[in-house]
């Protein structure tokens, strides 16, 4: 199946039967892999820029009241990050990590690229609104961003903006609310064309079995994108209404602020938005772990030269995982005067779905039996996803408990909890990704050497930044405090911010080559001598690099399931009919 | 009193119900190093017995089939299931529930706004009296009505809890206008302040000392500061500087020292 | 270029349904849970509040919201026979109950607007209280809901329908998605109005 195709451009190559202009070749494409690419390019904008908020944040936190060197000035008078700035900051910084980075680089950008591909279809169901899915998230982005220009600046009440305080407040709230309208909307067209893709649209021989663990990651992250989201979109509706006409959804009745009496209805309830919010927020953390997990079982099985253990035990762990995560939700909301009823069952629920993960981190551990590990760079982001992942894992564990929660709630503990699954968790299977697919996606290899040296220092700067947060948490350090000395059990950890914010410089410095290596690496890269330079056994592989508009010009057709291997060692790929 | 140490790991326990949730976390943190370790262990020596060389080549049988990893996890199912059942369960039961008889305890009403904590005493009559929204200003941040009879006697600290060592304390939490959340980590308590519901609580300190109060929800611009300050004192020195209060605000007829050891 | 996409026309042999169909299903499905949030609102709004109303009727007018709910089923019966007419090939009965059905919904609207405007009118507005809060945003939600609707088969009445030329199965099949979406307005309304003015 392999070809030569020598293609030029670095996303398309047009034999000339329709030269499309370059606003609707670029632009405004309906091309999965082009949109992939514009959700690709434009998450990576957002999570640089919501890195460089948290390293702002993190001059503050190790040099309290100090003014941050050079750029200070840019913020504020005397460079001193105000607390304004600080909450402002924290709040977009997890928004747009969670909302405009990571889930469209997992989903708009790795989902659109490759699932079409791993099924063999020639683009996604609904290209038309493929496209639209992506500029819907773009303005989102837009206004999201836009609100940092509100008179008293962008929101500032946490990415889990609680009312009341989100309702009173008094900045850009209101854009962040229309801003997350329109990611919803991103989010739920685009995991219809998902779904539909997959079932609707893949080639004879790939029954559901057969599906590549990466399509079973993105299908399922999809019905939790579907069917999680539009609690929040409500909500975010009905604290619009809150803000802007006055109603008192979650306004209780008797407010007090600042001296005065709030002028509204009330009668509204602020735990509603905690129920509605969490309701998508939890099962968004599975979305924010699912595509990694499939990224990895992907590079796992192409680099260890054998068949994934436990296939149908990851699949049907993986299906469980996207079950349970509808009903754990108020675990996130121990701490608001719950009983021992509601308790004991979202304790329950939270206790069983750990086993399916830790059940996908024992087969991925247990493929490892008897492999022959090539550590390419994606290898070793993908080897470093597993121990990482099972510190965030394991760390869940206390704050799923009610009484240990009592001490660790809403203390650094949670997190470093959080960060330690999404960051060295699934931004390292992310990169591992970008390594991996992007010989596919342009015909070149990304340097080596550049890859080794990011994760390097990667891997161990990461680990300064997050593990001193579950020594903080032990000794009862808030969350989202602007200067934690002022309090005698947080100035006796403040020694612990210097290495945190040391450790996240360098951790800055250390994406350079990465940054580097992607933007140059496809006009200098070492070319590809096949289709299927890494020897791997799903579909994308029989196309060529980069695929052609129509993916398939030869159609594909699958004869066995991914990741076989015959007697005598040899790789055989799905596409591929010899016996 | 002695300054408390506080470092890196668990703050001072002086709390009944303390020794219990640090031995759950210590118990769980036991449970999570021993996993990690035997994983690091197992994954450490995969990646370089079975690395890529010469010579080596992958099982690509599919033969093998390992049972110790399900055992290990139906351990670690049966373990959490009795770590839920036997320990966290009854713990949390016991907070929320077995509250102490009110006229046994020291009884306060915890106010929480933005960014000061209020702690209201009910007063030698153990009764707390009206709050009215209309009277709310800098000094009565919760709106007490003096001219209530119970309400002469109420105590209204800013900022400062102070309790007897050695007896219950009850607090009804609220907040006036956002959430927050009354934090006491030395007595591993916490529980959030939400507007529109009173939350009770209870605690029993079992040694005396200067400890502090931390909020512990974004509650705004000024929620770093939210600090206050919670004192542990001997029941002599409760005594003393509860009966300097009720002078001060009763006048020295009414206030004539009684007998410590009541509800008060 | 549809003929790079397969299942358009046709069904799919496992599933049995086309693209569009599978992916209204879908999209349907997730309106369920926002309109599910939101009368999960409703309850908890209506279990704690001090000052709701004893009966809807009360303070709502249910002669006009019966009408509208006339309105709203005589324009899911019209749409299944424009659907219908599609099938027979008849491309003129398909433009009239295309045009009813359009029709009706504006009727829903004109009853709407008479409502809302009646309630402004009398200073009641969503701030008023947490009843009037639920009302305006559920009927409004759902009325915003109307005019996609509305949207969607005016294209599908006007420009749209010069696929039935080219492309007939394709253009019956999209009737068909937009009767479904069409119907699940319509479900919402049958809940609603019941749970608002009757309850």
């Amino acid at each position: 199946m392999s070809n030569d195709t020598h293609n030029h451009s670095h996303s398309h190559s047009h034999g000339g039967a329709h030269a499309l202009p370059f606003w609707r070749k670029y632009i405004f494409s309906t091309d999965h892999k082009t949109i992939g690419l514009q959700y690709g390019i434009t998450a990576i904008f957002f999570l640089l820029f919501g890195f460089g908020l948290m390293l702002l944040m993190r001059w503050q936190l190790a040099y309290p009241k100090q003014a941050i060197p050079l750029i200070g000035k840019l913020f504020t008078e005397d460079g001193v990050l105000s607390p304004e700035l600080y909450n402002q900051f924290g709040a977009m910084h997890g928004t747009i990590m969670v909302f405009l980075g990571v889930v469209p680089l997992a989903v708009g950008a790795f989902g659109n690229y490759l699932v079409p591909l791993q099924v063999g279809a020639q683009d996604m169901a609904f290209p038309k609104l493929n496209m639209l899915s992506y500029w819907a998230y773009f303005c989102g982005g837009v206004v999201m961003l836009g609100s940092f220009f509100s008179p008293n600046g962008a929101a500032a009440s946490g990415w889990t903006s609680y009312p009341p305080l989100a309702v009173v407040a008094d900045n850009g709230q209101s854009l962040w609310l229309i801003g997350m309208v329109f990611l919803i909307t991103s989010s739920l067209l685009g995991s219809v064309n998902t779904i539909v893709t997959a079932i609707q649209l893949r080639v004879k021989g790939l029954s559901f079995m057969r599906w590549p663990i990466f399509v079973w990651a993105q299908v399922t992250t999809a019905f939790l994108l579907l069917l999680a989201f539009p609690p929040l979109e409500a909500a975010g509706v009905l604290q619009l209404m809150d803000r802007i006409a006055g109603t008192s959804f979650f306004l209780p009745s008797g407010l007090v602020v600042s001296g005065e009496a709030l002028k509204v209805s009330g009668g509204g309830n602020p735990i509603l938005w905690q129920h509605l919010f969490w309701f998508l927020a939890h099962p968004e953390v599975y979305v924010l772990i699912l595509p990694a997990v499939g990224i990895v079982g992907e590079i796992i099985a192409v680099n260890t030269k054998k068949p994934l253990y436990g296939y149908k035990t990851l699949v049907y762990s993986l299906v469980f995982l996207g079950f349970m995560s509808f009903i754990v939700w108020a675990h996130h909301m121990f701490m608001t005067g719950m009983g021992v009823t509601m308790s004991t069952f979202f304790q329950a629920t939270t206790m069983i779905i750990s086993v399916p993960s830790v059940i996908i981190l024992t087969t991925y551990l247990l493929t490892l039996w008897g492999a022959s590990i090539t550590y390419t760079v994606p290898m070793l982001f993908a080897t470093a996803f597993l121990p990482m992942f099972a510190i965030g894992g394991l760390t869940g564990l206390p704050l799923g408990l009610t009484a240990s929660d009592i001490h660790l709630h809403d203390t650094y503990y949670v997190i470093g909890h959080f960060h330690y699954v999404v960051a060295p968790g699934t931004l390292f299977a992310l990169m591992a990704g970008v390594y991996f697919w992007y010989p596919k996606i342009t015909g070149r290899f990304m340097s080596d050497t550049l890859g080794k040296i990011h994760f390097w220092l990667s891997v161990i700067a990461i680990n300064g930044v997050f593990m001193p947060m579950f020594f903080m948490g032990m000794a009862g350090v808030s969350r989202r405090l602007y200067d934690q000395t002022i309090y005698a059990h947080g100035a006796a950890a403040q020694p612990l911010n210097v290495i945190m914010s040391v450790s996240a410089w360098i951790l800055a410095v250390a994406q350079l080559p990465f940054l580097y290596n992607m933007a140059t690496s496809w006009k200098t890269g070492k070319k590809v001598d096949s289709n299927n330079p890494w020897g791997g056994t799903t579909l994308e592989w029989a196309a060529s690099s980069p695929p052609p508009h129509e993916n398939f010009p030869t159609p594909v057709e699958v004869y066995r399931a991914p990741y076989e291997y015959s007697p005598n060692k040899k790789l055989l790929p799905q596409f591929v009919q010899e016996a | 009193m002695e300054q408390p140490q506080y470092g890196f790991w668990l703050p001072p326990n002086i709390s009944t119900h303390g020794a219990e949730i640090d031995s759950l976390i210590s118990t769980l943190h036991w449970f999570m190093a021993i996993l990690f370790i035997g994983w690091g262990i197992y994954l450490i020596y995969c990646l370089i017995r079975f690395r890529a060389r010469p010579g080596h080549e992958a099982d690509v049988s599919g033969n093998t089939h390992f049972l110790i990893p399900k055992y290990i996890e139906i351990a670690i199912v049966i373990f959490e299931a009795g770590l839920l059942i036997f320990f966290a369960a009854p713990i949390w039961a016991k907070v929320k529930k077995n509250f102490p008889n009110e006229a046994e305890s020291i009884v306060v009403k915890v106010t929480s706004e933005q960014f000061a904590w209020t702690i209201h005493y009910p007063g030698r009559d153990g009764k707390f009296g009206q709050l009215k929204t209309e009277l709310i200003d800098g000094t009565n941040p919760v709106g007490l009505d003096r001219e209530d009879p119970n309400g002469k006697d109420d105590i209204l600290s800013p900022n400062i809890l102070n309790i007897p060592v050695n007896k219950p304390v009850i607090v009804q939490l609220t907040a006036k206008d956002v959430i927050h959340s009354f934090s006491l980590p030395v007595m591993r308590v916490k529980q959030d302040a939400i507007p529109g519901m009173t939350i009770p609580l209870w605690f029993q300190a079992t040694q005396t000392g200067k400890f502090e109060i931390a909020c512990a929800q974004l509650c705004g611009v000024g929620h770093t500061q939210m600090r206050g300050f919670f004192n542990v004192m001997s029941q002599e020195e409760y005594d003393t500087w509860f009966n300097e209060e009720e002078k001060s605000l009763l006048g020295d007829a009414e206030s004539a020292t009684q007998p410590s050891g009541e509800n008060q | 270029m549809s003929a790079l996409i397969p299942y358009i026309d046709e069904p799919h042999p496992v599933t049995g349904v086309t693209n569009a169909k599978l992916g209204i299903w879908l999209f349907l499905a997730s309106e369920v849970m926002l309109f599910g949030a939101l009368f999960s609102t409703l309850i908890i709004m209506r279990s704690s509040a001090t000052d709701w109303p004893a009966h809807g009727s009360d303070v709502l007018n249910v002669p006009l919201a019966t009408l509208n709910t006339v309105f709203l089923i005589a324009s899911s019966v019209t749409i299944v026979l424009s659907w219908a007419a599609l099938k027979m090939k008849d491309l003129k009965k398909f433009k009239l109950n295309m045009g009813l059905t359009i029709l009706l919904s504006f009727g829903f609207l004109v009853i709407k607007y008479i409502e809302y405007s009646s309630k402004f009118h009398h200073e009641h507005f969503p701030s008023t209280s947490t009843f009037y809060a639920v009302y305006f945003t559920l009927t409004g939600l759902h009325g915003l809901h109307v005019v996609g609707g509305i949207i969607a088969n005016s294209y599908l009445l006007g420009p749209g329908s010069k696929m039935w030329f080219t492309e007939p199965e394709r253009f019956t099949g999209r009737i068909e998605c937009a009767g479904l979406y069409w119907h699940f307005v319509d479900l919402v309304w049958i809940f609603l109005f019941p749970a608002l003015y009757l309850l």
